[in-house]
């Protein structure tokens, strides 16, 4: 056996061991089960985005706006919407939180 | 030595081939520890390219030509820089830095997202695993850099062509550009194998296709520079099916990374973006497979061998694989909203967007119609510059107009009064630009004082966007007009690091324009004495001057240039190099910069004859620096464009606090 070969092998013992850490680490985990966002999660990150996505619009109207880009009657038919479209994420971003913490139980 | 190189890619393969079918079990079955192993899987497999690539990296300073591949790219007296950069001057060590660049990318995008995309990280590993297999089954079985021989006494030496300083940073710039756009592919389909097809892919991969797409677009201007002073017939593009195999995905991730912007802002384009993502990837595996299978003839195609028919068939399954997915995945890919005006900014991405695209397949259609005429008439017909240029005007110059017409244009929709306001100064300035340049004698090439007028337009509208930006910035409060032009960058790296890259852009245009539409060709045979006349500029040939480097004989015929008042204002040296160990001769040009206006006079000893002439060609190329310079400021765009910035970092961990959370 040539000395490429001997660390060739030492190479794949460490990438086994590295590869095998998570089992090592934990030998019997309580859960094993992968983590992912539940639907509750999943609809509040929907949220999250949307809610996101209309205040950026709103930062941009009124940055287009300063800048000529956008003309008054255009921002004035524009920018109704998207309040009301950033509240209405921001109310039921709100909703949700309150409902998630009513559900914690408390352990005081 | 060879025997650690094939033993460490073995383990390559057989980590990335794991993290392939773990990954898939762990992401199916949910099972958290088999996730994670696959995960480690991929940085181990890095760990054993590393390993891999040292081996060759050694054997080449070593001389070693007990490998193979080292006997046929380098020989001993080969430059030391040379010998190392034969690792990639040569299909098997190319596939290696392929493979050693995806496991680098592929770890650091596991390391990087593997906190805030657990779910989308344990589809996307498989999808990385199975790229990596291939490439390891290749190295492995069919394609290795460490076969092995009975030492010759010296090498074959390097194709003399690749013995330039650019071949240190192309080669690589390309790969990282090309490998780069593995991982939004991995990414998109992780979403769509994990039905997450929120915005956290988009999120997780921004910076990277960024970074392949500055990479790839960095690489592509170095060839042709390299092209410009290396392969000596006075070009920097040539549409060689291999240059198009590096603009083509180029040009679909540019459209990516427009119509992203859409998705991001409007929920739209969701399915679109997916099917750009998908073509950047395959496409930049066909411009593997173009390079290294000697498909289609080529000056790129160093090395031709069997590796193509693996490629096409790595190509068909990815093509298939992604086609049906996106398809079985389509009602969760559908719009949030829909578009509201045909004049916004929104609309002026989607035409930008579908130019780019008719302008990619165009140049896909020119680069397969040989293989394509051969399978249907037998018979084997190219499609020549014309055909590249006719479709370069129709969509390049529309698409050059978009992007001074696109800043100006409001998201939403955009009204008459407003557009008339907003578009004023741009036209006015391009009005009276492209009339002066009619007047002054520029219209002998409509397309020419079309693009330089369209250039301006450009350039008009970012000036303008960067003036009315800080002074709205500058209104809100007390800052400096300095400080508000900082803040105004600094608050919208994205937007304003974009407009920098289309500056980049634009001087691309001018100096393409400049230096094709407008450029002088001259040619004679000059005896020591004769003169030559180009542009108003006189060449004398004054004689031969000869050199001898370990590895080749110099050759050099002396020219003095003189302005047209008779002043001297360079000595020029083009001529011929003949490699000794690889019996070939290369052509060296000369090129003398005038740094005021960016012209190039750019000399050619096409022919140096038995009777002490020279047949020597000159062209006299304007603005043609331009393009060189526009690399820094795309390069300059691109940082901006990729420099974190900390509010918006703020944000997106709020966003995704829960989604995110650590297991």
């Amino acid at each position: 056996m040539t000395a490429g070969l001997v660390i060739g092998a030492v190479i794949a013992i460490i990438a086994a061991v590295l590869v095998a850490l998570p089992f090592i680490r934990e030998p019997a985990p309580v859960d094993d089960r992968l983590d992912a966002p539940d639907e509750l999660e999943r609809r509040r990150l929907a949220l999250a985005e949307e809610r996101d996505r209309a205040l950026a619009a709103l930062k941009e109207l009124e940055f287009d706006h300063r800048t000529g880009k956008v003309s008054d009657e255009d921002y004035r038919a524009l920018v109704g919407p998207l309040r009301r479209r950033a509240a209405e994420t921001l109310r039921a971003l709100e909703l949700r939180a309150e409902a998630t913490s009513s559900r914690i139980p408390s352990h005081g | 030595m060879a025997d650690l190189g094939r033993a460490a890619l073995v383990t390559a393969l057989g980590l990335l081939a794991y993290a392939t079918v773990a990954g898939t079990f762990a992401a199916w079955k949910r099972r958290r520890r088999l996730a994670a192993s696959a995960q480690n899987a991929l940085l181990a497999a890095f760990g054993a390219a590393v390993a891999a690539s040292a081996v060759l990296l050694i054997a080449l300073a070593r001389h070693d030509f007990s490998f193979t591949y080292v006997s046929q790219h380098t020989s001993k007296a080969l430059p030391l820089g040379y010998t190392l950069t034969a690792f990639w001057g040569g299909q098997e060590g190319s596939l290696l830095l392929w493979l050693l660049v995806l496991c680098a990318y592929g770890a650091s995008a596991v390391l990087w997202t593997r906190r805030i995309a657990r779910d989308l990280l344990a589809w996307t590993v498989p999808v990385l695993g199975f790229v990596g297999s291939f490439f390891a089954f290749m190295l492995v079985f069919v394609s290795s850099p460490f076969a092995t021989q009975a030492a010759p006494a010296d090498g074959a030496g390097l194709n003399p062509s690749l013995q330039n300083p650019y071949m240190a940073i192309h080669p690589p710039m390309l790969y990282l550009g090309y490998v780069g756009l593995t991982i939004p592919f991995a990414f998109a389909m992780g979403a769509l194998l994990s039905r997450r097809t929120d915005e956290r892919w988009i999120v997780a991969t921004r910076r990277w296709t960024l970074a392949a797409w500055t990479f790839l677009g960095v690489g592509q201007l170095l060839g042709a520079h390299w092209a410009y002073v290396e392969i000596g017939w006075g070009g920097y593009y040539a549409w060689d099916p291999v240059e198009n195999a590096a603009l083509m995905p180029w040009l679909a991730a540019t459209a990516y990374l427009h119509s992203v912007m859409i998705q991001e802002k409007r929920g739209m384009l969701r399915v679109w973006n997916m099917v750009l993502v998908a073509l950047a990837f395959c496409l930049s595996i066909f411009g593997t497979f173009l390079t290294r299978s000697g498909v289609i003839q080529s000056i790129h195609s160093f090395a031709e061998s069997p590796l193509g028919g693996w490629f096409l068939a790595f190509i068909c399954i990815v093509v298939v694989a992604s086609t049906v997915l996106i398809i079985l995945r389509l009602p969760l890919l559908r719009a949030k909203t829909r578009l509201e005006s045909l004049v916004s900014r929104e609309a002026t991405f989607l035409y930008n967007n579908l130019l780019l695209v008719a302008l990619c397949l165009t140049i896909l259609w020119g680069v397969i119609y040989p293989i394509v005429s051969q399978l249907v008439r037998g018979e084997t017909s190219t499609v020549s510059k014309p055909y590249y240029n006719f479709f370069l005007h129709s969509f390049g110059l529309p698409l050059l107009l978009l992007m001074g017409i696109g800043p100006l244009v409001a998201w939403r929709r955009a009204s008459p009064r407003a557009l008339g306001k907003t578009f004023l100064w741009p036209i006015a300035a391009a009005l009276v630009v492209g009339a002066a340049l009619l007047a002054g004698g520029a219209g002998s090439s409509r397309v020419g004082v079309i693009a330089y007028t369209f250039s301006v337009f450009v350039l008009a509208s970012i000036v303008l966007e960067f003036t009315r930006g800080t002074r709205a910035r500058k209104a809100l409060g007390t800052e400096t007009w300095p400080g508000a032009f900082a803040s105004l960058i600094a608050r919208n790296r994205r937007r304003y690091g974009g407009y920098v890259v289309h500056a980049a852009v634009v001087l691309l245009a001018i100096g393409v324009a400049g230096s094709s539409a407008y450029q002088t060709v001259r040619e004679r045979r000059l005896g020591p004495g004769d003169s030559l006349r180009v542009a108003g500029n006189v060449y004398v040939f004054r004689g031969f001057v000869t050199r001898r480097e370990p590895n080749h004989q110099e050759i050099r015929a002396v020219v003095d240039e003189y302005d047209s008042h008779g002043h001297k204002v360079a000595r020029l040296a083009p001529g011929k190099n003949r490699y000794f160990r690889e019996q070939q001769v290369s052509n060296e040009v000369s090129i003398r910069h005038d740094w005021l206006t960016g012209a190039n006079s750019y000399l050619i000893a096409d022919q140096i004859n038995a009777n002490g002439t020279v047949d020597l060609k000159v062209l006299q190329k304007p603005l043609v620096d331009l393009i060189w310079l526009a690399g820094f400021v795309f390069v300059a765009g691109s940082l901006i464009t990729l420099w974190p910035d900390a509010r918006e970092e703020r944000r997106l961990v709020e966003r995704y606090a829960g989604a995110f959370a650590e297991a």
